[in-house]
């Protein structure tokens, strides 16, 4: 019993980093790296509270979310296929853009630049079968649980078993072999960054709604942890999904141990050094989409 | 994952022409951020034009403001060069706010432990910990990508995690009890206040640090433009495979070009530790690593344009506590985000202009 607990711990923590990390696979397949995913979920957060704040419901909350989330990426883009930006770059800019941006509503709104008001929650559906499942019943009422479980489902399939998913990896791959085929590298490299923005939105209103409230920087880097996920789970659904779920028991684990045995610090860094050791190579190779980060620019292509 | 290697000298085209191309993209960009924010401060309900003339006036108006706007500008000068060189060699260093943050620390360790020493030890002791702990910090990630082909971008990132956790871990056993930060570093170690040398500063933060990092900065420009060493890395950054096949050793360049970064960053936690609170403190760092990504590319990974940059945001920084009262200071953190997204925006379009003219 206290086993599924933990795993029911594990998997609502890591239901925002499978979310971002599940976005992330798709803007970095299609060749655009995606470092906004942080500052997507802060304006996420924030679409969530808002909605909910003004309206009172939770799913207009959602919508908002996902409206803020669209926006955001859809900036990310703007700067890197159509100016061809750095990647990179844009993604810090966006970041520091949304932190910022997010204080001044804040202060606008709820005339306080640390936290807004309470707001309502996600509602919680009780399946028959799965709600009644013992330990992991609770989670997987909560609909942003199952709706993330069936999106990482989704996205693999989506990912590698349709003509949309083969195309979506081409341009990340050959973008000039895809061009040369008929295909818009353009238009499926802004379709691989708004699915990152709908589902980072998304993250950003899971935390949002669990924690009822903004605040300042709730994120908390949970977007670069996500793109950390994203390279251990080898650019794939599944694996980065698997990734985010050994993340979410680390922080359980600090939770459950709160520091008796091993320091919260040494578990906190867990993801960071378990990313690196694979991208080392130590844990399988993780190989990057053959153009991720480089702008494609039709006058170059050769 | 590759990162556009930075402009480096182009040949031909008139010096004139070529120096208005280099300056475009900062220039314009800085241009469209203020008339971005005019409309922010203009909804707000404030007139732009009386804010922009207060932040100008409290920043570069009066000698406190002035002082404050240096003592802002020093750790941005350190992490703005770490970037630039990373970037003149082809790399992009993301985790000059890690390296800051081990280098402060371990600076704040010696100075502590040393702290009956006299000045004439225990501050080059000091300085010496901070450059070398910077160095060893981003050398991490140079030797994996030198070894392993890893991507320095994502491990810069992930050792910056790794740092605050790191140092908070520490910190435990050596903070002040009921603190996050360390106990005082020994007299020997302060690096004195300008304030006591410039009449005018008085009372401001400014601190000897700025002189540290000008010369840091006047080193870099002397290492990257008149030394083999300086070649070579900017070889690395302009064409690896032809850099190689000059004889550059690709993987040692590389370590050696991310040990000195982390080295320059490292020196910008000494404004802090050494110069304002005589300890180091959880959380001091404030994203200065990151902005030292926004002064590089507006000071186009050149020495003096990175200290012209640092000055610039550190001013629009202190300029933004200043207004505080009429409009929240945040708007100038939206500021500095549309810089770097405008710049980067122009950038290639500038490429392209550039190559036109060149035919």
């Amino acid at each position: 019993m206290d086993a599924l607990l933990f795993v029911a711990a594990a998997l609502r923590i890591s239901v925002p980093y499978t979310l971002a990390a599940l976005g992330a696979t798709f803007s970095e397949r299609a060749g655009v790296i995606n470092i906004a995913l942080e500052g997507i979920m802060l304006n996420g957060a924030l679409g969530y509270v808002l909605g909910a704040h003004w309206t009172g419901n939770p799913w207009a909350g959602i919508a908002a979310a996902i409206a803020a989330g669209l926006l955001t990426a859809w900036l990310h883009a703007e700067a890197t296929i159509r100016f061809r930006a750095d990647q990179i770059t844009s993604g810090i800019g966006i970041n520091l853009l949304a932190a910022g941006l997010t204080q001044v509503v804040l202060l606008a709104v709820f005339d306080s630049s640390s936290n807004s008001t309470r707001v309502v929650g996600l509602p919680e559906w009780r399946l028959p079968g799965l709600g009644d499942l013992p330990g992991l019943g609770p989670v997987l009422a909560a609909p942003l649980v199952l709706a993330t479980l069936l999106a990482v489902l989704f996205g693999q399939a989506a990912l590698f078993r349709t003509v949309f998913g083969l195309r979506l990896r081409s341009v990340g791959e050959r973008p000039e072999a895809a061009a040369a085929l008929g295909l818009s590298v353009t238009l499926h490299r802004y379709a691989g960054v708004l699915i990152s923005g709908v589902l980072a939105g998304l993250a950003g209103a899971w935390l949002a709604s669990e924690q009822h409230y903004f605040t300042d920087g709730m994120t908390g880097g949970r977007g670069y942890i996500a793109i950390a996920a994203m390279i251990v789970g080898k650019w794939t659904p599944i694996g980065a999904a698997g990734a985010c779920l050994l993340f979410g028991a680390a922080e359980a684990l600090q939770i459950t141990l709160q520091g008796i045995h091993v320091p919260s610090e040494v578990l906190q860094m867990l993801p960071y050094v378990v990313t690196m050791l694979a991208l080392a190579g130590f844990i399988g190779r993780a190989v990057p989409p053959r153009s991720l980060g480089v702008p494609y620019d039709p006058e170059r292509a050769s | 994952m590759t990162v556009a290697a930075p402009a480096a000298s182009r040949p031909a085209a008139p010096r004139a022409g070529r120096l208005a191309l280099v300056l475009a993209a900062p220039l314009g960009a800085i241009a469209i951020a203020l008339a971005a924010g005019a409309a922010l401060i203009a909804a707000a309900g404030e007139s732009p034009l009386e804010i922009y003339a207060l932040m100008l006036r409290e920043t570069l108006g009066t000698g406190y403001g002035l002082g404050q706007t240096l003592f802002k500008a020093t750790p941005l000068i350190c992490t703005g060069l770490a970037v630039a060189l990373g970037f003149r060699a082809g790399l992009f260093n993301i985790g000059a706010e890690g390296q800051l943050v081990v280098a402060a620390f371990a600076a704040a360790l010696v100075g502590v432990a040393g702290r009956a020493l006299p000045a004439t030890v225990l501050l080059p002791a000091c300085i010496a910990t901070a450059a070398l702990a910077g160095a060893a910090w981003a050398a991490i990630p140079g030797v994996l990508k030198a070894r392993f082909g890893a991507h320095e971008v994502i491990n810069t990132i992930m050792l910056n995690f790794v740092a605050f956790a790191l140092v908070a871990w520490l910190g435990r056993g050596l903070f002040v009890a009921a603190t996050v930060h360390t106990a005082e570093i020994g007299p020997g170690a302060v690096l004195p206040r300008l304030g006591g040398l410039i009449a005018p500063l008085r009372g401001s933060p400014a601190n000897v640090a700025i002189l540290l990092a000008l010369v840091a900065a006047v080193l870099v420009g002397f290492l990257l433009f008149r030394t083999r060493l300086g070649y070579e890395l900017r070889a690395l950054g302009f064409n690896a495979p032809a850099a190689e096949y000059g004889g550059v050793s690709i993987g040692r360049a590389q370590v050696t070009a991310m040990a000195l970064s982390g080295a320059l960053a490292g020196l910008g936690g000494l404004n802090f530790v050494l110069g304002y609170k005589h300890f180091f403190e959880l959380g001091f760092s404030d994203g200065v690593g990151y902005m030292g990504i926004a002064v590089a590319l507006v000071g186009r990974n050149h020495p003096l344009g990175v200290v012209l940059a640092a000055l610039f945001f550190g001013a629009l920084s202190y300029g933004g506590l200043a207004v505080n009262q009429r409009v929240s200071k945040e708007i100038v953190d939206i500021l500095q985000a549309i810089v770097i997204l405008a710049a980067i925006c122009a950038q290639p379009a500038v490429e392209r202009a550039a190559r036109r003219l060149e035919g």
